[in-house]
């Protein structure tokens, strides 16, 4: 039995929740339909609301009329823009959204007129009624038409033309790394981007409830399919002009979200003041065509890539430059275009590392994070570059990573703390288990014998199999807020009940990852109680304590920890007074199974209830908070900094089966395997669950979903031609599980909800070329690229399908920051407090 | 204008004024607050709005009910029956194929009309007849293990929950 295997029969940890597989605590809720989402809310007296949007990319607003609708009865409220005037944004640095359009729509759907009518049919009438004149202004919708015309000014966020942002870093020495080389190479690529496609549509409720004595004149509550209540509450309260105290924020069950609800959005905005003008409750629900348009999707990027390598395969300097094309509005743009190059170097050991990254506004709908923000589209670049790399040098791919795997617990050349890190094991683990070594092996006996009978073999078949493999990595949460300040970043408050009830309050938001369960299994876990006895109160903003939203992967990390510091305290409170009951030290004591045990004596012990009850009578009120703030000292000190550190990172490795047939190009994925390192799982079925998951999204993205635009619309805004995997399409995916735990995490544990997704692309990019021998260094890799691809090579026309590259702007149109790891790290060794870092990056 | 009808949902027989232009999905969750009945796209598109009618999955959102007046309209809310769950509903929460649960109402009605056509499904009947319901976040994977977990217990009656194989993840 190999030491492994040993691992697996017995369980390492010592816990009785953590690590073992169970039903979500609203498991039943949601399979019984009593699961309550936002579109479900109904409320007495509720009016339905709707949002006119522009049918122009790039149109001035000449006049809005809307006296025709107003008359028609069962209309109660219409509202344009000078309504509500004030910008608003997720980002502090990109405020640049009307909820509604004044003056200029810049993309097809951008929000111009909002209605409130007594139900649906009356808006459709309504909506057909308002009259808006535009006077067209031309439209740019690629990377390429934003650079060519600067003069068409799409949003004055930009300063030059339409760069929205534009950075640049050079980390270590980069002409000393290239000059080290033995092989330099180059390569373009494009990430077309795409929608998250959540299930459920985007919805709202909102309700005014006037009070005339309060000067603000009343409270307003918002229920809303959102992932990032926090942030809502903040917008909603700056765009309407009511203090963050009369506001409150919740977030029902939430049908899906991977980025696409984490913004504030306009009809959001609408629905409320809607409400404040009627007196009436409003729901606005966006149809799935709406969902496409208010978009924040994955943005297109071009990207390019020069990597220099010694002839073993060591790294010695990486060059890379991306250019995203961020749609109309500014949304998380800014921090997407540093997500672009900040994750680089967690990866793969880069001594010297240079970054120019550029965000332009073109006139489509609004990019934004998704599942893996940032980082998915250069991930497929460097993972497929590497794989070039490798065959130029003739190393196996797997060795090549194998000889570049960042350390554990050390320092990136931009400055980041890397703590545990598994990708090693990872890589073992799904080259073992996908048989990598024997494909391949067979694959060469196979090649090497249709040479030898110069394929004169009646069995051949056009049908060619092929497997590639990509590794990744990703934060487990933000290190820095969006707003920059010293409050912690999740908070968790825990009150216990004389009659042994557990209530657990928490701003996390479930958006079906499973949030609400880690915090029960913590918590419970922690106390040494049954999961049973707890209530779980989160995503409101008047009940809970902040976290500050599910993006980033962030809430098993954050909350995770929160939750146990609140648990600790009052554990310690139970401890002390069982001890005096039990008459032993409380160093003796352990919860488990809702019974406090002495250690030494198993048979004394004490009942969780009777602990409540002698704890309340001598404390008072059993209520504890937990709060968690990501540590110091995780990031470099250059302004732009913020953007990359996270107290720990996962990892991910993936390997594709993929069989591409040569005469039609057509591709079928025909399994995944992917190991992640998870650090510890809390619940290793939703772990497994958020794997198989990304596997399922980076599937889609790779070969299918496709953004694109015909005369300035988005050209396929519905689910039918939107191509979305189903259960035919989708690959068998096999999930592995590595557990080393990292010594920050709750538990041990860390992110599993973003980072799997990220290698996948790039592994099936990379089968691809393993199959047929061409690559389309363009996502997606669909069918018809594959046999334009083909036929490319079999004309002579280079090695398959390659973007068109984008002609650099020189000078780079910002000051290079140069930034020197060493001087740094000793920097930081001789000041213990770390007040020099510069904020500003958001 | 509004229209009586009579409709059979869930084994109770109910007259209520629709309008005639609604789909039965807008019926079951605007007119008789069954809510548990989700949309995705009221395209005909995803599959969230499905319904078992006679025993056949539906569209709710493609549906008129005035066409299903004497059918017997079956929706997430009367798969239990006398408070206890169908195999199915207790596999996918014990197997975690509900993630955000949108899709589920609709995938556990697919799912067990799937179980009554073919008792023991192969993977490939599964993707078959579930491919008209789209699932965003699970990858269908733990789906197909759920169906293959209740088919089993519908067919040995086993009460007993079975755990997954927690050993398969891990290192
Ligand atoms: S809502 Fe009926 S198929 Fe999507
Ligand atoms: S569980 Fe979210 S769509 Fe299926």
């Amino acid at each position: 039995m190999s030491k492994q295997e040993q691992n697996r029969a017995q369980p390492v940890h010592p816990y009785t929740i953590v690590g073992t597989p169970r039903a979500k605590v609203d498991a039943y809720a949601k399979v019984t339909g009593r699961a309550v989402y936002a579109d479900d809310i109904l409320l007495p007296r509720m009016l339905y609301g709707r949002i006119l949007r522009s049918p122009h990319a790039h149109a001035r607003i000449l006049s809005i009329d809307t006296s025709r609708a107003k008359k028609l009865p069962g209309v109660l409220a219409i509202i344009t823009g000078e309504d509500l005037p004030q910008k608003f944004g997720i980002l502090p640095s990109s405020q640049d959204e009307y909820a509604l359009a004044i003056d200029k729509v810049r993309y097809v759907g951008d929000p111009v007129v909002a209605i409130a009518a007594l139900d649906p049919d009356i808006l459709d009438e309504a909506i057909k009624l308002i009259q808006v004149e535009y006077e067209l202004l031309p439209a740019l919708m690629s990377i390429d038409e934003a650079l060519a015309h600067p003069e068409v000014k799409i949003n004055d966020e930009a300063r030059i033309g339409n760069i929205h942002k534009a950075v640049s870093y050079e980390f270590g020495e980069i002409e000393a790394g290239f000059a080290e080389a033995d092989y330099i190479r180059e390569d373009w690529f494009y990430y077309e981007g795409n929608n998250h496609a959540p299930l459920e549509a985007h919805a709202c409720v909102a309700q005014w409830e006037p009070n005339p004595s309060d000067p603000i004149g009343g409270k307003l509550t918002l229920w809303t399919s959102t992932q990032t209540p926090h942030y809502v509450h903040r917008e909603l309260s700056k765009v309407l002009g009511i203090p963050q105290s009369h506001v409150r924020v919740i977030a029902p069950h939430v049908g899906g979200g991977f980025g696409g609800k984490s913004d504030p959005f306009s009809h959001e905005i609408c629905a409320s003041e809607l409400s404040r003008r009627t007196g009436r409750p409003v729901k606005i629900t966006c149809t799935r065509e709406e969902v496409f348009l208010l978009h924040r999707g994955r943005h297109p990027v071009k990207m390019w890539i020069k990597t220099g390598v010694r002839r073993d395969g060591s790294l010695t300097a990486m060059h890379f430059r991306s250019f995203l094309d961020g749609g109309a509005y500014g949304s998380y743009g800014i921090a997407s275009t540093y997500y672009t190059g900040a994750l680089q170097t967690v990866t793969y050991t880069l001594p010297c590392y240079k970054f120019e990254g550029m965000r332009l506004f073109t006139n489509k709908p609004p990019c934004g994070p998704k599942r893996g923000h940032g980082t998915t589209q250069p991930r497929y670049a460097v993972e497929v570059h590497l794989d070039k790399i490798a065959f130029d040098l003739g190393i196996d791919p797997v060795e090549l990573r194998r000889r570049n795997l960042i350390e554990p617990y050390s320092y990136t050349v931009n400055g980041l703390r890397i703590t545990s890190c598994a990708l090693g094991e990872c890589l073992d683990r799904v080259v073992e288990r996908s048989g990598w070594n024997s494909f391949h092996a067979d694959k060469q006996i196979v090649a090497a014998g249709l040479h030898a009978e110069n394929g004169a073999s009646s069995a051949v078949t056009t049908v060619k199999r092929g497997m590639g493999l990509a590794a990744s990595s990703y934060i487990c949460g933000a290190g820095k807020p969006i707003y920059w300040n010293e409050l912690p970043h999740s908070a968790v408050q825990i009150r216990l009940d004389r009659s042994g009830g557990v209530t657990v309050y928490c701003g996390a938001t479930d958006i079906g990852q499973g949030s609400t369960s880690i915090l029960a299994y913590i918590v419970a876990e922690e106390l040494g109680i049954q999961i049973g006895r707890i209530h779980l109160q989160t995503a409101d903003t008047a009940l809970t304590p902040v976290d500050l939203g599910s993006y980033s992967s962030r809430v098993t990390f954050m909350a995770g920890n929160a939750a146990i510091a609140a648990a600790r305290k009052l554990k310690e409170q139970l401890f002390q007074v069982a001890a005096e009951r039990m008459q032993v030290s409380p160093e003796r004591l352990y919860a488990v199974n809702d019974v406090i045990y002495d250690e030494d004596d198993p048979g004394v012990t004490l009942s969780f209830e009777h602990a409540v009850q002698f704890a309340e009578a001598r404390f008072g009120a059993l209520v504890a908070a937990g709060s968690y703030t990501p540590p110091e000292g995780i990031h470099g000190d250059y302004k732009g900094a913020g953007v990359g550190p996270s107290p720990a990172y996962s990892y991910s490795t993936c390997v594709a089966q993929v069989a591409v047939d040569e005469e039609t190009g057509e591709i079928v994925v025909e399994k995944l395997w992917l190991a992640h390192d998870v650090g510890q799982s809390i619940n290793p079925l939703l772990v497994a669950g958020q794997v198989e998951g990304g596997a399922y999204m980076g599937y889609g993205e790779a070969v299918m979903e496709q953004q694109i635009f015909r005369k300035g619309r988005h050209k396929i805004p519905s689910l039918l031609d939107y191509k979305l995997a189903t259960t035919l399409d989708t690959p068998e995916i096999e999930t592995i599980l590595v557990e080393i735990p990292d010594r920050e995490g709750p538990f041990g544990g860390k992110e599993a909800g973003q980072g799997p997704l990220n290698p996948v692309i790039p592994a099936i990019a990379n089968a691809v070329y393993n199959a047929v021998g061409v690559r389309v260094d363009e996502v997606p890799i669909t069918s018809d690229k594959v046999f334009k691809a083909l036929r490319n090579q079999s004309q002579g026309k280079g090695m398959g399908l390659q973007p068109s590259p984008i002609e650099t702007p020189s000078p780079w149109p910002t000051r290079l920051i140069k930034w020197q790891p060493e001087e740094h790290q000793s920097a930081m060794k001789r000041q213990s407090d770390h007040t020099s870092l510069q904020e500003g990056v958001l | 204008m509004r229209e009586l009808i009579s409709l059979q949902v869930n084994g109770e027989r109910r007259e209520i004024a629709v309008l005639q232009h609604h789909t039965l999905l807008e019926v079951l969750r605007e007119d008789m607050g069954l809510i548990g009945t989700k949309h995705g796209c009221e395209l005909g598109e995803c599959g969230a709005c499905t319904v078992l009618i006679d025993g056949m999955p539906v569209l709710s959102c493609l549906a008129l009910p005035i066409e299903v007046q004497a059918c017997d309209i079956l929706t997430i809310e009367g798969l239990e029956q006398n408070g206890k769950l169908h195999p199915l509903q207790e596999t996918f929460a014990e197997l975690g194929a509900a993630q955000c649960g949108y899709c589920t109402p609709g995938m556990l009605l697919a799912g067990v009309a799937l179980l009554r056509k073919h008792p023991h499904p192969t993977r490939e009947q599964m993707k078959e007849y579930l491919a008209g319901n789209l699932c965003r976040c699970t990858g269908y994977t733990k789906i197909y293990e759920a169906v293959e977990v209740a088919a089993q217990r519908m067919s040995t009656g086993e009460e007993q929950p079975m755990r997954p194989e927690v050993e398969e993840y891990h290192v």
